[in-house]
């Protein structure tokens, strides 16, 4: 790199540090709690009044999708800058301001596939977090075989009619808008999908949250009656949503693998090591007792490690400009498979200590990990089960075969 | 940490890819086996003095390149790809490692420049017993006036059969399980008292037994302190890991790649059995496993070569996994080519017999998952 690039990067540090330093709030500076967690949107209430602060300066700034253009209201920094930006982030321990489905998902695909209108239309609201976007993928009867979705989209001339049925909406019932897989063809399996935008308050919109073994409800059944669409929320061509489809799976499944399921941060949860020093007991080196289940912690521990190695070798291969689709490929089989690994060794190290559910008598972090454990088996389900990553995998990197 | 290769570690990659390739495919080790010469192969050794790589990570003043170990990596995985019996990784890893971290001007200075020509072959005799076990050296290392009298045997020494000087540990003070008391001593072959058991090993690339029976050593032979020799021998050791794993990364990622040929090429019930979901998913499985250790033992190589301050944890991560992956994808090399992967004429054989070797020399995995462990206070 040239001395002058250098020398404009160092200086943009200077300038995030200082921005930072006089924007970032105090508790920001903390680790995220799980009821502080902002999604944006309409109904987002702010638990902590600085949490909106540090939103709205993020969002002003572009900084919250720090590469996406500018003139889409993104920060417009180039790949060095937004690492420079992040680990500044990182130095102060700043919060991330907005998790949002906008942003990892539903953004990066209509910057691709979206008109120059729909773009300026809705970018900035992601980017804001004044929109709270939900994903309309899953049907009862299309869940591995996502392409067999039913949900009709009929035109009727100067709008478009929507009937049917999705499942596994993410928080549908809390969502403004939801980016859609629909059928405008039923003589054409792939072919016959296109993608839709529509306002979740539209007319003949439900969402019915979905109890899960968690006992939290993310998802919801979501029932659509005659819900009108104008036109012009068709992204791309009719018949296109299936690469769209493909393409916004990637960001979520690169999402979900960067992200690991979500970390534990703040959350109060330990390693399944120090619960098992805790309640299995130390031998005299002060190891696990247990050498049965130390070598199992390890086992995950090492696995764990060699993941986020392999994160971080994928990201860097992508920044030297190398090939990196067989490398991200394996992320999201990996990610899944860890975090489950993790939730079971932890509920093992608990003992019976992990066995609570509600009220007095267990640790809340305990009653946190128990409950994680069970939204775990969730990680190899959504998102493209596991089964059909290693498909993918077998098919598009290792070039093997269809069965005929 | 970097994941990239520079513009001259890829051509030395490159070079050792060809080389391996060109020079020493797996059909050269069938002919080495079946011509009874046990891995000792003087064509192979002259070639690699040729290419500069014995001299990697040796010092520019005596002799070498001190290209760093990521370097060496690309080399040894090259090597392993093909199963290349040479002895780069005891004489170019360990020795020249031992002697530049652990020897003083003389021994440097006497040693080094040879070792970098392919003039010298080392081997490192330390473990005694069937596993590996840094601190469990019984042999003896009595103090006799001018030096020491070393009386021991050490079993299944690497490259021992080939080698022109050794590199002893014995002890000094304490009992076998001490880490403190162990010396490191460079005995040359031809000692007086030490006698070398060549070995027809499984992966056919040989070893030896030694036996130590009164061999005198002056002080001058002492490498690095007395008492001392695990705190030298630790980064070795580190390195030796590191290294094995690379070759056993190469090995595991052929017999891979080999699999993957056959099950595109294999038809059974009309169909490529490459299209049947029991064997794409296994597959599909392997190919993690390589991806996540490949990660892995980049990260330890570049460790090293940055001198990080997690070599240790690294170097147990990585030859932990090579270890399990090379196990895995060999296992499943023989039992996806069928019947044809049961015979000798098949190489799938080879690949799960060197496999075993790279698993257990330095450490397998369940000695570097403990310590991995270990190290993280756990």
């Amino acid at each position: 790199m040239a001395d002058g690039d250098m020398q404009t990067l160092e200086a943009f540090r200077q300038e995030a540090r200082d921005w930072l330093e006089e924007n970032c709030p105090p508790s920001m500076r903390t680790p995220m709690k799980d009821d502080e967690i902002v999604w944006g949107g309409r109904r987002e209430t702010f638990t902590n009044p600085e949490s909106k602060l540090w939103l709205e300066r993020m969002g002003e700034k572009g900084w919250t999708a720090p590469m996406w253009p500018a003139e889409y209201g993104g920060g417009g920094l180039t790949p060095e800058e937004n690492k420079i930006l992040q680990q500044e982030l990182r130095r102060i321990k700043a919060r991330p301001p907005l998790f949002s489905f906008g942003l990892w998902m539903f953004g990066p695909a209509l910057l691709e596939f979206g008109n120059e209108e729909q773009k300026k239309r809705f970018i900035p609201d992601i980017v804001k977090g004044k929109t709270r976007w939900c994903q309309g993928y899953s049907e009862p009867g299309a869940g591995s075989d996502l392409a067999g979705l039913q949900t009709r989209c009929e035109d009727k001339g100067d709008h478009y009619l929507i009937n049917g049925q999705k499942v596994w909406t993410s928080y549908a019932n809390e969502a403004d808008w939801i980016f859609c897989l629909v059928r405008t063809d039923r003589t054409k399996k792939h072919e016959g999908i296109s993608f839709i935008l529509f306002d979740m308050e539209s007319e003949g919109v439900e969402a019915r949250p979905i109890k899960l073994i968690s006992g939290a409800s993310p998802f919801c059944e979501t029932f659509f009656t005659d819900v009108k669409v104008p036109k012009d929320q068709l992204v791309g061509e009719e018949g296109q949503g299936w690469t769209i489809a493909k393409r916004l799976l990637q960001f979520e499944r690169s999402s979900i693998s960067a992200g690991g399921f979500g970390g534990t941060g703040g959350s109060g949860i330990l390693g399944p090591e120090e619960y098992a020093k805790m309640h299995v007991g130390t031998d005299n080196e002060g190891r696990v007792a247990d050498g049965d289940l130390r070598g199992r912690i390890t086992d995950h521990k090492m696995y764990a490690k060699a993941f986020s190695l392999t994160v971080q070798r994928s990201t860097e291969q992508a920044k030297a400009g190398q090939e990196v689709g067989h490398t991200a490929s394996i992320l999201k089989y990996g990610a899944a498979k860890m975090n489950q690994d993790r939730h079971e060794l932890l509920i093992e190290a608990l003992g019976t200590e992990g066995l609570g559910w509600d009220g007095e008598g267990f640790e809340d972090s305990a009653k946190k990990a128990t409950r994680g454990w069970l939204r775990s088996k969730g990680n190899s389900i959504e998102g493209g089960t596991s089964e059909i990553n290693l498909n993918v995998i077998a098919k598009r990197v290792l070039g093997l075969k269809e069965h005929q | 940490m970097t994941f990239v290769l520079t513009e001259d570690q890829q051509m030395l990659r490159d070079t050792a890819m060809s080389f391996a390739r060109d020079t020493l495919p797996v059909t050269h080790l069938r002919e080495l086996r079946d011509s009874g010469a046990n891995g000792v192969d003087p064509m192979a050794r002259e070639k690699l003095a040729e290419l500069g790589f014995f001299g990697v990570l040796i010092p520019e003043e005596h002799g070498g390149s001190d290209f760093g170990l990521v370097g060496m990596g690309q080399i040894l995985e090259a090597q392993g790809r093909t199963l290349a019996a040479t002895p780069l990784l005891q004489t170019g890893v360990i020795g020249a490692s031992a002697l530049t971290l652990g020897g003083s001007q003389a021994q440097k200075a006497e040693w080094l420049a040879k070792i970098a020509a392919g003039e010298v072959l080392t081997a490192l005799a330390l473990d005694e017993g069937a596993h590996h076990n840094p601190a469990g050296v019984a042999t003896e290392a009595e103090r006799d006036g001018q030096g020491y009298t070393l009386t021991g045997a050490k079993r299944y020494v690497p490259d021992g059969h080939q080698a022109d000087l050794f590199i002893i540990a014995a002890r000094t003070h304490g009992e076998p399980g001490d880490s403190h008391g162990i010396s490191l001593f460079l005995v040359p072959k031809d000692a007086v008292g030490l006698s070398v058991q060549a070995l027809n090993t499984v992966d056919s690339h040989g070893a030896a037994h030694l036996s130590l029976d009164g061999v005198h050593v002056d002080d001058a032979q002492l490498l690095g302190d007395a008492d001392k020799g695990l705190d030298l021998v630790e980064p070795v050791l580190d390195r030796a890991a590191i290294a094995q794993a690379c070759e056993a990364l190469g090995s595991a990622q052929a017999a891979f790649d080999m699999t993957l040929e056959y099950l595109n090429t294999r038809k059974q019930f009309g169909q490529l059995i490459g299209s049947f979901q029991a064997l794409q998913h296994r597959a599909a499985k392997l190919f993690t496993e390589l991806e996540m250790t490949r990660s892995c033992v980049a990260a330890a190589l570049s460790a090293v070569d940055e001198k990080a301050n997690t070599i240790s944890e690294l170097a147990s991560l990585a030859k932990a996994r090579a270890s399990e992956t090379v196990h895995l994808v060999s296992n499943e090399c023989v039992q996806m080519h069928g019947g044809i992967g049961m015979t000798d004429a098949h190489d799938s054989g080879l690949y799960m017999k060197r496999a075993r070797v790279q698993e257990a020399l330095y450490g397998g995995a369940s000695f570097h998952r403990d310590r991995y462990a270990r190290l993280n206070g756990y």
